[in-house]
């Protein structure tokens, strides 16, 4: 058996750069932006990642620019940590730790949901390591939202003194209007004019308050805007104060020019929903972050200049990760409607792939195509999908693509659409592995019972298309799973707790294997060597190996597999095994069944999907326990969206060490991770003194302390 | 900013129409060059020696063409009358040619009097052919005769006076100089044997004969008059194997593709049919703007040369590889699209300064309108009355988009009376087709939700609701006529298949903790 040291997990890339608003700095040459652990600094004309400032321990929850000194940068984190950077050279300067403050994030987050606004007195010291304990308590009470907060520059009263500044203001209208209304009219986000005494809200409704009035002690008065039928999530006016951006789900940045309310001009289909507006402070550049982890720097309104583009990660990537065998890049969901070709090498998203061709209409609670399945060829020259849209009331759309590679744009053309390929939903998808690559073969199989064999005949008149050839079925029973053997001329296809293997040169049923009481859920054959062994996983916790020579069972042992994959260039075998809310990794080679190697507790919680993804170069180890890694490198999924792969750690390969990015990868939509997110949030007033104004969360006990 | 995906128009495969080898090699022809002669034209003859020059006959005069020039290279008009029937010898050296004076004439191709001139027919010679040892000429003529005639002497061989009408075509043998067949008015074709006094063979077509065609083996003839065409067996003593009857007018000439494997056949109907040998099934059609009364094929069908009534003779030439493949690749296109698209293929040089210019993305009307959510507007351009009848799928492809977008229901409301019956009319046509159906069956239970308040309120819409609703029940019947069928052919598949035995693995170990489950058929 192993040690536990030799082997572990590192979280790989891929981090969120659209969870808090990206900063532009003076120049308008750099976008800063909060990217899990980090704080990335891109350019805004090359897209390219320049720096990474690295040495937060937790998430980063805000990046904001020193108001003294244009080239220095502020950010927060979880870790209870205000850090100063300097992002030119990529040095951090100085580390405020408010220890105190750490100590109460994390136990209270647990209990209540309450979040308070303090403003922290950052003091004037040359030493890197400052402690901050002045903390003075700003509004209780807040929103977790980020958004929901503004600060305003008004010109008589700086908002930090005078307790009744714009913030207080805003929660009255908030809660007068509820009370009143009881419409559908909560605040979004906020934001407050630079010049003028106006404070622009955002609403659920989709419309967007202006509020005038404030500082003096008038009766306050509103105009409304509409234009957003969803929720407007985001606000923020231009620095000259001429006019006001607006942003939601429809992905359209609006732009309203300040007084003059009637005219507006549009910069459409961004692609999909703007979550942040930022603008640079000489304003000629835009920001938009959106909700696919895309950053869109626009110039003046009118024409997008620059795309940052993170993995997209969805709510649940519905198809399996694959690996192109081509760009050795990991694909899975992107976009909606898009395939994402990710490269796991340079953490950078290489290109979206338009699988559905149609119009994305932005709207809550359209039932949209989603690309359900993916599949590639061994020589990486095909790849086929599934895509699937289900009306409330009507039956199921399905599709399936095939799409060629074009060594010209070396990208994917499509090649043939089969509408309608099946009848219901279909449950898995595979290529021929043939040997020889010149005759491939996909089979998919799908709920209505049977399995379909397309093959790609050479048409005389117009260029290839694929068409079905066999189409097979057994006993009415519903195929699950489908696997080809390494050399093409099995099919194994199992029906609930039979696996009938067919010869696909014939199209005969050569024999049945089963193993009852309970359905099959996994299937996979052996590679090289062991191509001879089917390994299979039961729903009822039964890992199963059968021998094809003597169509008989070799061995099986009970083990809970939730997930059962081969590794293409070696004989292993990983078996991901959830046990008590951890899960353990076991890889074995089907010849025989003791693991050759096993990792307890790799993470918490289910992994979905995992892949192994060949290493650019071959690492020579000759541990038994840790080879199964020299040739692949396995990445796998959890369900709380972690990007994980285990790894050797091995000082001496520098070039391994640097790839082991620590970072978190959490989505807002999950409800689990609601905790880390919002914790704390950084505003700086525009007064001359290093204070900062921090959204902390904390419960009602805790206010009394402070 | 992503542009906007336009609606994607599904393709249908289109009924009916079957792209097969035939339609290939058959349509790989050019434009026709187009020939105005003096006079509607009787026969023409390709000579069988390189480079495969053509005699077309027409009125007084027969003129040769070569085998891509427009002008006569050569041109005989020493007739005094109509000419008929002008044939090359085997060698491409001399031509025979009859004439509505009676008189048979014999040229050298490169002189231009008559080396020899027949005389003793009494009527039109319609018919004239050399004979297999090119020493002979076969010449039919109305005065109900055939007759031989010795070239070197230029003396009558034999007369044969079997036939009693017309004699309008005659072939001889290739392979054996004494035999020749004639096709009469009597409806009769006789076949002659020159070492007898009198035919060997009679065979009755049924109506008056105006084409003959030998097969390369001699085994088999076709013959047409009338709408018919019809084979004959040699061997058998003449019996007849096929009558195939396409032509909805006279046939006038047959021709048979260089490989033997094609017959075409011309008729006053204006269209030439090739058929197939072996079934005798019409692969092919060809549309002509005249009545054709002459048709050849150049070897190896490089050419279709076809002469009509109204004077004309179209030449079609086949299409060189390299033409055949610029074709395909992509449709013609109008002069303007061509000056519109001036210059897009210009390679720039290496100095060249390239001004990029974005490129405008050209929409349809109901693209337009549904990239600003006009949704009703969109369904009004796709329900015009062009798109509507000539390419429903457009139709039926905008409302699916609606119906994808969540806006099907409040496009198709708040209509007038006229606005819906046109709707409804478009349902009743479309409805039941299979292509659409799943699309346009959910948008009429729609239709019928939207407008259930108002019906029996106008007399159009509840005639047709009426009618869309017995349209229904049709189909509905049909579907299940069809269900039944597919019932029944299940059964008889099953019984006639032969029971299989699913092979057991060989040895006798238990497979696991479950037995292996045969499958049944």
């Amino acid at each position: 058996m192993v040690e536990h040291g030799d082997i572990r997990v590192v979280h790989r890339g891929g981090s969120k750069i659209n969870s808090r608003e990206p900063v532009v700095t003076n120049d308008s040459r750099f976008l800063l932006c909060a990217s899990g652990e980090r704080v990335k600094v891109f350019s805004t004309s090359t897209e390219e990642c320049v720096h990474d400032l690295r040495g937060h321990t937790d998430l980063v929850t805000g990046v904001l620019l020193r108001p003294t000194n244009h080239l220095q940068v502020y950010s927060c984190s979880v870790d209870g940590t205000v850090r100063l950077w300097d992002f030119t050279d990529g040095i951090l300067i100085k580390v405020q730790t408010c220890s105190w403050l750490m100590f109460d994030i994390v136990c209270m987050c647990v209990c209540a949901e309450l979040f308070q606004l303090v403003a922290v007195h950052l003091p004037q010291s040359g030493d890197q390591l400052v402690e901050a304990q002045e903390l003075s308590a700003v509004l209780s009470n807040v929103s977790s939202n980020p958004a929901a907060t503004g600060f305003g520059r008004g010109v008589r009263a700086p908002p930090l003194r005078s307790p009744n500044a714009p913030p207080g203001a805003i929660t009255y209208p908030k809660t007068d209007k509820d009370n009143k209304k009881g419409g559908k009219n909560t605040l979004m986000c906020i934001a407050c004019h630079p010049k003028d005494d106006c404070i622009a809200t955002g609403h659920e409704d989709g419309k967007i308050r202006l509020w005038r009035n404030f500082n003096h002690k008038k009766e306050y008065t509103y105009t409304t805007l509409h234009w957003h039928h969803n929720a407007v999530s985001s606000l923020r006016f231009t620095p000259e104060g001429t006019n006001l951006l607006s942003g939601g789900l429809e992905s359209v940045l609006v732009q309203w020019r300040y007084n003059q309310e009637s005219e507006r001009d549009f910069l459409p289909r961004l692609g999909s929903a703007i979550t942040h507006i930022a603008v640079s402070p000489d304003g000629t550049l835009f920001c938009t972050s959106h909700s696919d982890n895309k950053i869109t720097i626009i110039q003046s309104c009118v024409k997008v200049s620059a795309v940052i583009q993170g993995l997209v990660n969805g709510e649940s990537v519905r198809t399996d990760l694959m690996v192109d065998p081509r760009s050795k890049s990991l694909v899975l969901n992107g976009k909606p409607g898009h395939l994402q070709f990710y490269s796991l090498q340079r953490d950078k998203l290489l290109y979206n792939l338009d699988i559905v061709q149609q119009e994305y209409i932005h709207e809550l609670g359209l039932q949209q195509f989603e690309v359900v399945k993916v599949a590639f060829d061994a020589p990486g020259n095909w790849m086929a999908t599934v895509e699937e849209r289900k009306p409330k009331a009507a039956e199921p759309e399905i599709n399936l693509k095939l799409w060629a590679f074009d060594e010209q744009t070396q990208s994917f053309v499509l090649n043939t659409t089969v509408s309608a390929p099946h009848e219901a939903q279909i449950t898995s998808m595979c290529f021929s592995q043939a040997a020889d690559g010149q005759t491939s073969m996909l089979v998919s199989a799908s709920e209505d019972g049977h399995f379909k064999a397309w093959q790609l005949p050479r048409s005389a008149y117009e260029g290839p298309s694929w068409s079905c050839d066999f189409v097979g079925d057994y006993r009415g029973l519903a195929p699950q799973c489908c696997c080809f053997s390494a050399d093409g001329s099995l099919l194994a296809v199992s029906f609930q707790e039979v696996v009938t293997v067919w010869s696909p040169a014939s199209w005969e049923l050569l024999t049945t294997l089963s193993q009852p009481p309970k359905a099959i859920r996994d299937l996979c054959f052996g590679r090289l060597g062991c191509s001879k062994y089917l390994m299979g996983t039961t729903a009822s916790n039964l890992l199963c190996c059968w021998n094809l020579l003597t169509c008989s069972l070799e061995w099986s042992t009970s083990m809970d597999v939730s997930l059962l994959l081969s590794d293409p260039l070696t004989e292993n075998m990983a078996a991901f095994c959830c046990q008590a809310e951890s899960t353990d990794l076991f890889v074995f080679k089907p010849s025989e069944p003791r693991p050759v190697a096993s990792l307890k507790a790799v993470c918490s919680g289910k992994v979905t999907r995992a892949v192994f993804a060949p290493r650019e170069e071959m690492l020579e180890s000759c541990e038994e326990s840790s080879q199964w890694l020299n040739r692949s490198q396995l990445y796998f999924l959890t369900q709380h969206m972690l990007l994980q792969s285990p790894a050797h750690v091995l000082p001496s390969t520098s070039v391994l060490c640097s790839m082991f990015v620590e970072s978190l990868l959490v989505s807002v939509a999950d409800g689990r991770s609601v905790v880390h997110e919002h914790l704390v949030h950084v505003f700086l007033n525009n007064s001359h003194s290093d204070h900062l104004c921090l959204t902390l969360n904390v419960s009602q006990q805790n206010t009394h302390r402070l | 900013m992503a542009s906007f995906k336009p609606t994607k128009i599904q393709v249908y495969p289109k009924l009916g129409e079957k792209v097969t080898q035939d339609t290939l090699y058959w349509k790989n022809y050019k434009a026709p060059v187009q020939i105005k002669e003096f006079g509607a034209i009787t026969s023409i003859d390709f000579s069988p020696v390189a480079p495969h020059n053509f005699a077309v006959t027409a009125f007084t005069r027969i003129h040769i063409y070569g085998p891509f020039s427009q002008e006569p290279v050569k041109t005989l008009t020493r007739f005094k009358d109509t000419a008929y029937c002008g044939r090359f010898r085997s060698d491409g050296q001399l031509l025979v040619a009859g004439c509505e004076d009676s008189v048979v004439r014999l040229f050298d191709v490169s002189g231009k009097a008559a080396l020899r001139m027949f005389r003793g027919h009494t009527k039109a010679v319609h018919v004239t052919d050399f004979t297999s040892d090119r020493y002979q000429i076969l010449t039919g003529s109305d005065d109900y005769t055939c007759r031989l005639w010795d070239i070197p002497n230029a003396t009558e061989l034999n007369s044969y006076r079997e036939h009693t009408d017309y004699v309008r075509c005659g072939v001889t043998s290739k392979l054996n100089r004494d035999l020749f067949i004639t096709g009469s008015y009597d409806h009769t074709l006789k076949l002659f044997d020159a070492r007898a006094d009198k035919s060997v063979m009679t065979m009755d077509h049924g109506q008056p004969v105006e084409s003959l065609l030998l097969y390369p083996s001699e085994g088999l003839l076709v013959s047409a008059g009338g709408r018919h065409v019809k084979v004959w067996d040699l061997l058998k003593g003449g019996q007849p194997l096929v009558s195939m009857k396409n032509h909805h007018k006279t046939v006038t000439c047959l021709c048979l593709s260089s490989n033997g494997q094609r017959l075409l056949s011309a008729s006053l109907d204006r269209h030439v049919k090739v058929y197939n040998t072996t079934n005798y099934k019409v692969v092919h059609n060809f549309d002509y703007a005249a009545s054709i009364l002459s048709l050849a094929l150049a070897p190896n069908d490089e050419s279709i040369v076809a002469g009509m009534t109204n004077s004309i003779l179209s030449i079609k030439h086949r299409k060189s590889p390299e033409e055949s493949a610029e074709v395909s690749g992509q449709q013609r296109r109008t002069p303007s699209y061509r000056v519109f698209v001036k210059g897009k293929n210009y390679a720039p040089k290496q100095d060249d300064y390239l001004v990029s210019k974005p490129v405008k993305q050209h929409l349809a009307k109901y693209d337009k309108q549904l990239r600003t959510f006009n949704v009703s507007n969109s369904l009004d351009t796709a329900l015009a009355t062009w798109t509507r009848l000539r390419k429903p799928e457009i139709t039926v492809a905008v409302i699916k988009e609606l119906d994808r977008r969540g806006t099907l229901k409040n496009a198709l409301a708040g209509r007038d009376e006229q606005w819906l019956a046109r709707l409804l009319n478009f349902l009743i046509g479309n409805l039941v087709d299979p292509r659409f159906a799943a699309v346009l069956a959910p948008a009429a239970e729609m239709i019928l939700d939207v407008y259930r308040r108002v019906v029996g309120q106008s007399p159009l819409v509840d005639r047709q609701l009426l009618r869309l609703q017995e349209l229904l029940e049709r189909e509905i019947d049909y579907q299940q006529d069809l269900l039944e069928v597919l019932g029944m052919l299940d059964t008889l598949f099953a019984s006639s298949l032969p029971r299989l035995e699913v092979p057991h693995p060989g040895t006798s170990r238990a497979n696991g903790l479950g037995a292996v489950t045969s499958k049944k058929r």
